[in-house]
């Protein structure tokens, strides 16, 4: 036996299955570009001639969620958008993974305002963050370069991975409201003895 | 949502015909941004088209309430994503005139400058779509190398590529380095060659020249009743641009032409834009020859202007004149009153309509946006088009979400 | 001639405000005669373009008597010239005639003042929301509306990976 394994030399990898089709699934992410703001514009400019993100294997931009299974939701998502996000997202096919692209799909951003949705993973799952207001190409390649890692380290070929996970991903998130009173709290603890002029 | 049936009626030579309800976007490449249109087809034929837009309502106005007049710039800038800094100069150019602030003639040089790159920024990014909708991508990536040029540019001369916040309440948030100088006179010096490359490839390309040419067609009378400004109605015929009617920064000054074509077609828009990009090559070559020095901000110590960083790092009344000049109840007060100034965006009139209560912030901002004017003509221009000239159409246009929705 | 002196010689003896500002003519008519007086506008001033339509809400304004405006931006194309009709309205009575019929571009900005004011327009051919779902019950842009909305942005349902 060990004498015929010496004769097939390099021809042979021994691997788990799980690795291998992880190998092959990270190599060939098709994303889909969830564009609707100002990181599209970036998003372009990563796939066109200066950034050319074919050389990671994911230039293959479909725009038809059935062929994807990388989403990248690249600027702020808004009420009437919403619906369709998550329509998009229950579309696609598993095995599928999702990047938020920029600070306004991750939180928000600078618009905390009435209609825009403060961060897309209260609704979506997602599975890689990119801050920046727009985040630069090469964010967006490491961003994809760190889903190809993930993906290799913790994929299965039956996506046993996904079903572990019951919420959506991310971090925890507070009401912008929460956040001021919580703060506040702590000014009036603090601040007291340092700023109140009688002492 | 699929293909539906929805009426059967009868035309006047007594047929029964079947019109076809079909759904375009919100999430579709040719949109390039998020908007839907329920297009109602015979065949091939495009009978009416009912735009669906707001997907991407931010609520950008109610911002502009809160926010102060330096802090605002920061929304503004991502209106018009693919022209950030158009957008920043014209919200100071609105807030100065409330302000009645004459600026340097440096700071009018370099916003004019940044101003004219924006411009063939937005052009070259409108036309590269455009083609790569109608199924050409090499001058789409012959487009994207010019731009990230631009994008150097900005990020040298400002510290940032995209949204570059640049401008503040008369002047800017710092001068203009050499380095980026010497940058917009090497773009100069290569751009012709790349703009040429586009020429040949897209100019006289049958098969672009035939699927836009007589396409969308605007008369002159509707554009001037559809309120359409910019390149679209200069296509149409209606020679108007803020920048020679009503002349602000440094434009008075410089020597450069306005582009007008009688047809009003999607090849006429394209065109228009082709030659105005060579008239902001002129602009910026002119502009850069003749900077002149001094000062950015304009003079006197009041504050609405922001003092310098290296000022406010190194004296005390530097510090003091920062912390008067952002802080809201130690603000200045400007005249109270309603005011509505417009500048020439590369989409057309960019004007800010507010309100001023005396406070430092605006009581409201209103943006007249250009995408939403020109997008309101969508329908009437491509009744009666194919099915496959509704991209044509939608490229010509240049509709950007953000700036349509706000 | 300027636009103001010809409009007080066209339609003389209604009771409109000028008011100037940087440059800026503007003219408060009441809601009753705004027809009229843009008709007259587009007609014999060749006040040909209706750049913007918007509203301004004046509920903290210090001073201000009425709850509502509506302002037309006109321009005539040959000359440059600008002129600013405005109209102010109060609290039952939101309503105003449509440009429609004037300007093809009042169309969209009357439905977004509609939008975001709640200011209704008579005659207009499609009174529906323009930016905004049809089920939004606020209108955003009015003093009284908190900037951070009533919650219905997130009003959705949440779909968590072992489910989607």
């Amino acid at each position: 036996m060990a004498q015929q394994l010496k004769q097939l030399g390099d021809s042979v990898l021994w691997t788990k299955l799980d690795s291998a089709a992880s190998w092959a699934r990270k190599n060939s992410l098709w994303p889909m570009p969830f564009a609707t703001a100002c990181c599209g514009i970036e998003l372009m400019a990563a796939s066109s001639s200066r950034h050319d993100l074919s050389r990671f294997g994911s230039e293959v931009m479909r725009f038809s969620p059935r062929q994807c299974d990388l989403m990248i939701v690249a600027g702020r998502v808004v009420m009437k958008m919403l619906p369709v996000l998550q329509r998009i997202w229950q579309q696609m096919s598993e095995p599928k993974w999702c990047i938020s692209m920029g600070a306004c799909a991750c939180t928000g951003g600078v618009f905390d305002t009435y209609s825009v949705v403060q961060g897309i993973d209260r609704f979506i799952p997602v599975d890689m963050y990119i801050p920046g207001c727009p985040p630069r190409p090469e964010q967006l390649i490491r961003a994809l370069l760190d889903l190809q890692d993930k993906i290799q380290n913790t994929g299965t070929v039956h996506f046993t991975e996904f079903a572990k996970r019951e919420t959506p991903e991310g971090p925890v998130v507070f009401e912008a409201d929460e956040i001021a009173r919580i703060r506040n709290q702590d000014r009036m603890k603090l601040s007291l003895p340092i700023y109140n002029p009688r002492h | 949502m699929p293909l539906q049936l929805t009426d059967v009626d009868v035309d006047d030579f007594g047929r029964k015909e079947g019109l076809w309800t079909l759904n375009f976007g919100p999430q579709h490449p040719a949109t390039h941004t998020t908007l839907r249109l329920l297009l109602t087809v015979d065949g091939e034929e495009v009978v009416d088209a009912e735009p669906d837009i707001g997907f991407l309502h931010s609520g950008f106005e109610k911002l502009g309430e809160v926010l102060d007049f330096n802090q605002y710039v920061t929304i503004v800038d991502r209106m018009n994503y693919i022209s950030p800094m158009a957008n920043e100069i014209a919200w100071h150019h609105a807030v100065e005139k409330l302000l009645d602030i004459e600026l340097t003639p440096r700071c009018k040089y370099i916003r004019t400058i940044f101003a004219e790159l924006m411009r063939i920024h937005d052009h070259l990014l409108c036309i590269g779509a455009c083609v790569l909708d109608l199924g050409g991508i090499t001058s789409f990536m012959y487009a994207s190398n010019e731009r990230e040029k631009i994008f150097e540019i900005c990020e040298r001369a400002t510290g940032q590529r995209f949204h570059t916040s640049y401008t503040r309440v008369g002047g800017l948030m710092f001068d203009l380095c050499d380095d980026a100088i010497k940058m917009i006179r090497d773009f100069l010096r290569d751009f012709d060659r790349n703009y040429r490359d586009i020429d040949r490839l897209v100019s006289r390309n049958r098969i672009f020249v035939e699927r836009t040419q007589g396409i969308g067609k605007l008369s002159r009378e509707e554009a001037i009743s559809g309120g359409a400004t910019g390149p679209v109605a200069r296509a149409s015929g209606v020679a108007r641009d803020l920048r020679r009617d009503e002349p602000y920064l440094a434009y008075g000054d410089l020597d450069f032409d306005v582009i007008c074509s009688t047809e009003g077609d999607c090849y006429a828009r394209y065109i228009v834009r082709m030659l105005e990009i060579q008239e902001s090559l002129k602009i910026i070559h002119q502009a850069v020859e003749s900077l002149p020095s001094g000062p950015i901000f304009a003079e006197g110590t009041g504050k609405e202007f922001m003092p310098e960083k290296q000022e406010v790092y190194q004296s005390i009344e530097g510090l003091i004149h920062h912390f008067e000049s952002i802080m809201p109840n130690r603000q200045m007060s400007p005249p109270r009153g309603s005011l509505y100034a417009a500048t020439e965006s590369p989409n057309g009139e960019l004007g800010y309509d507010f309100v001023s209560d005396g406070n430092f912030r605006a009581y409201r901002a209103r943006t007249r946006p250009p995408s939403l004017i020109h997008f309101s003509l969508f329908p009437q221009l491509i009744r009666g088009c194919m099915l496959s000239d509704v991209v044509a159409v939608l490229g010509s246009l240049n509709i950007i979400a953000a700036e349509l929705d706000r | 001639m300027s636009c103001k002196d010809n409009l007080d010689k066209l339609l003389p003896g209604k009771s409109r405000t000028w008011t100037k500002f940087k440059d800026q003519d503007r003219v408060i008519v009441p809601a009753a005669d705004l027809t009229e007086t843009m008709r007259t506008l587009r007609d014999q001033c060749s006040m040909d373009m209706l750049v913007d339509v918007t509203g301004v809400d004046w509920l903290d304004y210090e001073g201000a008597k009425d709850r509502f405006e509506v302002v037309y931006c006109l321009l005539n194309v040959e000359s440059g010239e600008r002129l600013v009709v405005s109209v102010m309205l109060n609290e039952p009575d939101l309503e105003v005639d449509s440009m429609t019929s004037l300007y093809k571009s009042a169309d969209w900005l009357e439905r977004e003042v509609y939008d975001m004011f709640g200011i209704t327009f008579k005659g207009h051919p499609n009174p529906k929301r323009l930016l905004l779902p049809e089920l939004f019950a606020a209108f955003p842009l009015r003093k009284d509306y908190p900037v951070q909305g009533r919650g219905e942005r997130h009003n959705f349902p949440v779909i968590t990976r072992a489910e989607s």
